[in-house]
């Protein structure tokens, strides 16, 4: 079924009744050219892609839980390509274009709005940075501005421009930045993937390989049986070492809480995205009107899906600090998600050393923008064995290489990336 | 969380900055180890589900480093102890 204003509408004069069940419950066959395990937003884009550009269709996801119950469905929505790195932003900036036509691609409402997203600049040296960064930007064909203190006062009159410690002077503005209706995009994607044949199967969890003899893995186990496989292609965020630890892998991964949290629902008051880095706090508004805010991981490794009250004291003092409204709210609801925190702060898509294995992680809490070029550049990979070009730095052998992808420079310790 | 730490009893976790896994005790020798044996020691993570040794500085206090045993799946922790004695029992310091 293609939906439309008119399907809407002609639903609407027939009492809702026509609507089909937005994706099929199959049983899993006994083989697929490809098995991805994790139906996450990254395993669903990777299955839609590749069915829908590389032409590989005997695909199946396997997927512990429910779509849209992993780090998709609890993140905060951001979208922008505002890196630095050569290895990052052309990247960042292929899932951005994809961002943009991905509602008309998939005949899906993601809700995309590019909203803008603005980073607040405080001191000369920080001016120096995001200038550069700017450039960085422009550089790989995406849009960029350093606004001046009456640029952000315009933008957002109501921050706290005296703060003491933190003087607002400016602001770096991406406005293609903005936020997406995150668990939209997870069934969107499941849809368009299920739609080419794709087998999503939900409560089936992996459970470890099947390996033939000479090590190369072959298929998975899961909770509903072994099925064989061409090639695995592992996509499960926050649980990436337990998954691969399975193939006897370690990774350079810790697993950390990141939170969030959304307040009651308001009229609409904050043009965009929001970052206060200097005092660990970001926020948005949805379009429910409930404002979206977070900051820090909690730092430690977990795998419990809540944080520890520190880091919501620090988030709240944050929020307070520069934006002083904000203590008119009340807080809703708040939760955690986990992620896959890396070395180097930087993902991989990746070949590995064992045949038949594919690895996608390490998107600690920056995932969400990259869902369209990580299936996208996964899928290519699974398809060509190649990587795509604007993926080709992220290998798990990069460290070994000597080849870290690291946009804070603060070395091989996970919680401060 | 609340850290009970051996010398000054318990201490709120905020009070101390976290490290990572214990095995970053076991630095390989620079002279005689090779370049691979750096990278697992620098990079590669155990990262388990489940029980979890860990290195804690009590920056906010005495400026002790500890080594906790904590739950990743619960955050319940069920030992504390100096990194000095832990150190010393794995023959890493006088
Ligand atoms: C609070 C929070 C805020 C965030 N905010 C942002 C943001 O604003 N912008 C941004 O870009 N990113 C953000 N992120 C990061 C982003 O959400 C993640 O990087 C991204 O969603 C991870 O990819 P995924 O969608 O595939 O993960 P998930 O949805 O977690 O998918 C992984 C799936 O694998 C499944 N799985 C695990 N083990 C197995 C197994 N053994 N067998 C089968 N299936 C398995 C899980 O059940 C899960 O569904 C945030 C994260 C959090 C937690």
């Amino acid at each position: 079924m293609k939906y439309s204003a008119w399907q809407v509408f002609k639903e609407g004069l027939t009492g809702n009744k026509g609507w089909k069940p937005v994706w099929r419950e199959p049983e899993p066959k006994a083989e697929y050219d490809v098995v991805i395990v994790g139906g996450g937003g990254h395993g669903l884009s990777t299955a839609y892609y590749l069915a829908k550009e590389f032409g590989v269709t005997n695909v199946c996801v396997v997927e512990k839980g429910w779509l849209g119950g992993g780090n998709i469905g609890r993140n905060t929505t951001i979208i922008r390509s505002n890196y630095l790195l050569e290895g990052n932003q052309p990247f960042y900036e292929k899932s951005l274009k994809l961002w943009e036509g991905l509602e008309q691609d998939f005949n899906y409402n993601a809700m995309v709005s590019q909203r803008s997203i603005i980073n607040l600049i405080h001191s000369d040296a920080q001016r120096d940075a995001f200038a550069r960064r700017a450039n960085a930007m422009r550089l790989s064909g995406a849009d960029s501005e350093i606004l001046d203190k009456a640029g952000i006062m315009k933008a957002c009159p109501f921050l706290d421009f005296d703060n003491a410690r933190f003087p607002i002077q400016g602001a770096l503005r991406q406005k293609r930045g903005g936020t997406v209706r995150h668990d939209a995009v997870a069934w969107g994607y499941a849809r368009g993937a299920d739609e080419r044949g794709v087998d999503i199967l939900q409560n089936c969890e992996m459970t470890g390989f099947i390996r033939d003899k000479d090590g190369a893995v072959v298929g998975v186990e899961t909770a509903k049986g072994q099925i064989r496989a061409k090639k695995v292609a592992v996509c499960v965020a926050g649980s990436s070492s337990r998954v691969m630890s399975m193939a006897g892998m370690r990774l350079p991964i810790e697993s950390h809480v990141l939170q969030a949290f959304v307040s009651e629902g308001l009229k609409p008051i904050i043009p965009g995205v929001i970052t206060f880095g200097a005092g660990h706090f970001y926020v948005s508004q949805s379009d429910k009107g409930g404002l979206v805010f977070g900051g820090d991981i909690d730092g430690y490794n977990t795998y419990a899906q809540r944080g520890n009250l520190p880091v919501v004291e620090d988030v709240c003092e944050g929020g307070m600090a520069i934006m002083p409204m904000i203590g008119r709210a009340r807080l809703l609801r708040m939760w955690g998600g986990i992620m896959d925190m890396s070395m180097d702060g930087s993902p991989f898509i990746t070949k590995t050393d064992i045949p038949g294995l594919y690895f996608n992680g390490g998107w600690c809490y920056g995932g969400f923008k990259a869902t369209p070029a990580s299936g996208y550049c996964y899928a290519h990979l699974l398809a060509t064995d190649r990587m795509h070009e604007v993926a080709t730095q992220f290998r798990l052998d990069r460290f070994r290489r000597g080849l870290p992808i690291d946009e804070k420079g603060q070395g091989a310790q996970p919680n401060l990336h | 969380m609340i850290i009970n730490h051996p010398l000054l009893g318990p201490r709120d976790a905020a009070e101390f900055v976290y490290k990572g896994d214990v095995g970053l005790i076991d630095r390989p020798d620079g002279m005689s180890d090779d370049l691979d044996t750096f990278h697992d020691y620098a990079y590669l993570r155990d990262n388990p589900a489940g029980e979890h040794q860990e290195l804690w500085y009590h920056e906010q206090g005495d400026r002790s480093w500890l080594v906790v045993t904590r739950s990743t799946l619960t955050h319940e922790i069920t030992k504390v102890e100096l990194a000095r004695d832990v150190a010393r029992a794995r023959g890493r310091s006088s």
